[in-house]
């Protein structure tokens, strides 16, 4: 439960992404590309998921990327190399399934590209062409961009600002590439809940399986308590034991963005305490 | 005459605003008085009336001896959990209704005689220890609720080198995060792993079995028995519409958020749990009850429990039924929610239910409730928690090939708490559905008696 580096990956002054690099050779060993951990900054802390963006079975280490947007990230954002997190646990949720699915296009947004890249470099393994879409609000937060175009055979950048890439939303570019042509067997996306939503509907007319990798709200992690329960298909399913990959098509949008908003006056609370 | 004595709490006027234990539980005066009651029956069928089988006649002369060490040994011969299980156990269905006073409608309070010794034995500070891990053969006890606690114990009292793995951060399961703090404080179930941990158990936190690694990978370095006692924690959710509206909770986040994560205590601690003013609770049973008072202490200005059935049929002991009712829970029957209305950002707004009229008895033998069309009213609330039990957790039991399962995901298990796979014991809810702490444990001290038996054949050389 080591820090064993740290790296500020992106800051624009608002927005601060770091990578950790943390100990732990059991979830090293078992963690495959979609799974997330469970980690407590301390024992006062909150139990909040995150993406296994990478594990290193020989040297027993993982990598997490954080974006800080709440006050536990935000703690987290504050801890060093030779700090211990109180608590961590996982590999949790179901992998990714990886196979050979012919061509895949791969959507990211945010902080959402970290996640995304483990998927990516399993499913390019796997054999699979890859076209990659990566979005931001601005070119410091496209973040792990060479990492993925290295890995895509055909990459798209966009920015909200247009600093970097096509001036506008992911959205966009693949609404553009399915018009000319939309023989491919995937799209696999993760990124904010809105740009999820937007992807789904694209894809939905072309009958192309569609996948998003969900982050809700969670406390166990595994399937105790409910927190994580999204309306799937017309029935209630957990993030964390039923996924965190659902076919987007089948995934209530609304119902999951009205659930994000659910502590977000605590949370205010939270980041307005002095902190020490 | 023999009329037992009054147990005190903390004023009505201060349990609506602390988490605070209720029950101040017996002064040494009361517990001596209480003690002097019992008639020490021959046949004792108070013990009989013990699932764990503890010796209640001797441990209540013991106390009557002053002998509060001897009391509290004699106790930990037949249960590991004694001030759990002093709070928390139905005795009124159990070793009380079994003693001979119940006749005269005042049992000797055993549970409250039982609490009294575990905790003179924290505050003298010494804890009895015995380690002696002596036999170099590997136990690994999945999931550290009751269950849990004491197989482990009883197998490292046997010398057995036991490992109890626990998924959360702290041990303890429906413990810790459950039974809210005002009925079972944390320190004492603190006290209690510590207890077990004296006895040479090693509890690794942190750790899914199934997952941060398989109950094959541990057959594979070397664990030659398992228990396993997960409990049945996965929330059963109503089906109706509106229950993924803001504001509605299973309770066992709901609990979880208040009592692991110590949600009362926000923004120092930092998970936050919202409460309104008006909170209505669906069920009849001692979670609903614990959700209810939690949620009255949380600051909710009108707290409700609504039930299927009647005061009659409810499952929830009647010591926390008055308590409940004594802090202004109201308690409403032959009512079950229809439909959770939202309000036009997404949060709970009302919810509209049913009344019920009694018919016929059903499997369970109370009698069902049978819904009255055309009685749909209307309740306001902003907070709905939904506690009406819980199912099995899949996430270890399912994905052990060759396990036996029954119809509804529990594990089944031989008369010796033996499943299908001869080296994997099970006990607690996750062989028999949501029951009591004291059931679980049970289960657990037959099953540690069986496994010892199983490794005392399957590694006769190892002795």
């Amino acid at each position: 439960m080591k820090i064993l580096s740290k790296e500020i990956i992106a800051d624009t002054g608002d927005t601060k992404i770091t990578r950790f690099t943390i100990f732990s050779p059991e979830i090293a060993q078992k963690s495959r590309p979609g799974q997330f951990v469970i980690l407590m900054v301390s024992e006062k802390g909150e139990r909040i998921p995150l993406t296994l963006v990478d594990a290193d079975e020989k040297k027993g280490v993982i990598t997490l990327i954080v974006q800080e947007v709440g006050y536990t990230t935000r703690l987290l954002g504050r801890m060093n190399p030779g700090d211990s997190l109180y608590s961590l646990v996982g590999p949790l949720g179901h992998p990714t399934l990886i196979e050979n699915y012919g061509r895949v296009i791969m959507v990211g947004g945010g902080v959402g590209i970290a996640e995304l890249l483990p998927i990516a470099r399993a499913l390019k393994q796997k054999g699979n062409t890859i076209y990659s879409i990566l979005g931001a609000r601005t070119k410091e937060l496209l973040i792990l961009r060479n990492e993925v175009a290295s890995l895509s055979d055909k990459f798209y950048l966009t920015t909200n600002d247009g600093s970097l890439g096509e001036k506008g939303f992911v959205s966009m570019v693949l609404e553009r590439i399915l018009s000319e042509d939309s023989d491919f067997q995937l799209v696999y996306c993760v990124g904010p809940l809105p740009m999820m939503r937007a992807i789904a509907e694209i894809t939905r007319p072309f009958g192309i399986k569609t996948l998003v990798c969900l982050n809700t709200i969670m406390l166990d992690g595994t399937g105790m308590c409910g927190s994580c329960r999204l309306n799937y298909d017309g029935r209630i399913k957990f993030c964390c034991v039923d996924g965190p990959d659902f076919d987007a098509h089948l995934v209530d949008f609304e119902d999951l963005m009205n659930r994000q908003k659910r502590f977000l006056e605590e949370e205010k609370k939270s980041l307005t305490k002095p902190t020490c | 005459m023999n009329e037992g004595g009054k147990i005190t709490k903390i004023p009505l006027s201060e349990r609506k605003a602390t988490f605070r234990e209720v029950s101040l539980g017996f002064t040494e005066k009361e517990a001596l008085k209480e003690a002097q009651r019992c008639l020490q029956c021959k046949n004792a069928p108070c013990i009989k009336g013990c699932p764990a089988g503890i010796d209640v006649r001797e441990f209540i002369r013991l106390i009557r001896n002053k002998d509060y060490r001897g009391a509290i040994n004699k106790i930990k011969e037949a249960n590991n959990l004694p001030g759990v299980c002093g709070r928390v156990c139905p005795q009124e269905e159990q070793c009380q209704l079994a003693c001979v006073l119940n006749k005269t409608g005042s049992p000797i309070k055993i549970g409250y005689l039982e609490r009294f010794v575990a905790d003179w034995e924290l505050q003298t500070g010494s804890i009895a220890s015995h380690h002696r891990v002596s036999k170099d053969i590997k136990v690994a006890v999945i999931g550290s609720g009751p269950a849990g606690l004491t197989c482990a114990a009883d197998l490292s009292r046997e010398g057995f080198s036991v490992y109890l793995f626990e998924g959360l951060h702290i041990p303890g399961g429906v413990l810790v995060y459950g039974i809210p703090e005002f009925r079972l404080p944390k320190d004492i179930v603190e006290r209690e792993v510590s207890y077990i941990r004296s006895l040479g158990v090693k509890v690794i936190t942190n750790f899914v079995v199934g997952k941060t690694k398989t109950l094959d990978d541990l057959r594979r370095e070397g664990f030659k028995a398992f228990f396993i006692s997960v409990g049945a924690g996965f929330p059963r959710f109503l089906g109706i519409p509106g229950e993924n509206l803001n504001g509605v909770y299973s309770a066992n986040e709901f609990l979880t958020r208040v009592n692991l994560m110590k949600g009362y205590l926000f923004p120092e601690y930092h998970t936050p749990v919202r409460v309104g003013q008006k909170t209505i609770v669906i069920g009849g049973g001692n979670v609903a009850f614990d959700c209810a008072r939690s949620a009255l202490r949380l600051g909710c200005s009108e707290v409700k429990i609504i039930y299927r059935r009647t005061k009659r049929e409810m499952p929830a002991r009647d010591e926390e039924i008055d308590n409940a009712e004594e802090e202004g829970i109201i308690l409403e029957f032959l009512v079950s929610p229809r439909e959770i209305i939202s309000d036009r950002e997404g949060n709970v707004k009302a919810i509209m239910c049913i009344r019920n009229k009694l018919g016929e008895p059903d499997s369970s033998g109370r009698r069902r409730p049978v819904p009255q069309e055309g009685s749909e009213f209307v309740m306001e609330a902003d907070t709905i928690i939904v506690a009406i039990g819980t199912a099995a957790n899949p996430l270890l039991v399912s994905n052990i090939e060759g396990l036996d399962l029954n119809s509804r995901g529990y594990i089944k298990v031989n008369d010796r708490f033996q499943t299908s796979i001869p080296d994997i014991f099970a006990g607690g809810d996750i062989v028999s559905g949501s029951a009591t702490v004291i059931s679980a444990i049970q289960h657990a001290k037959i099953a540690a008696k069986e496994i010892v038996k199983f490794l005392h054949i399957s590694n006769p050389d190892k002795e």
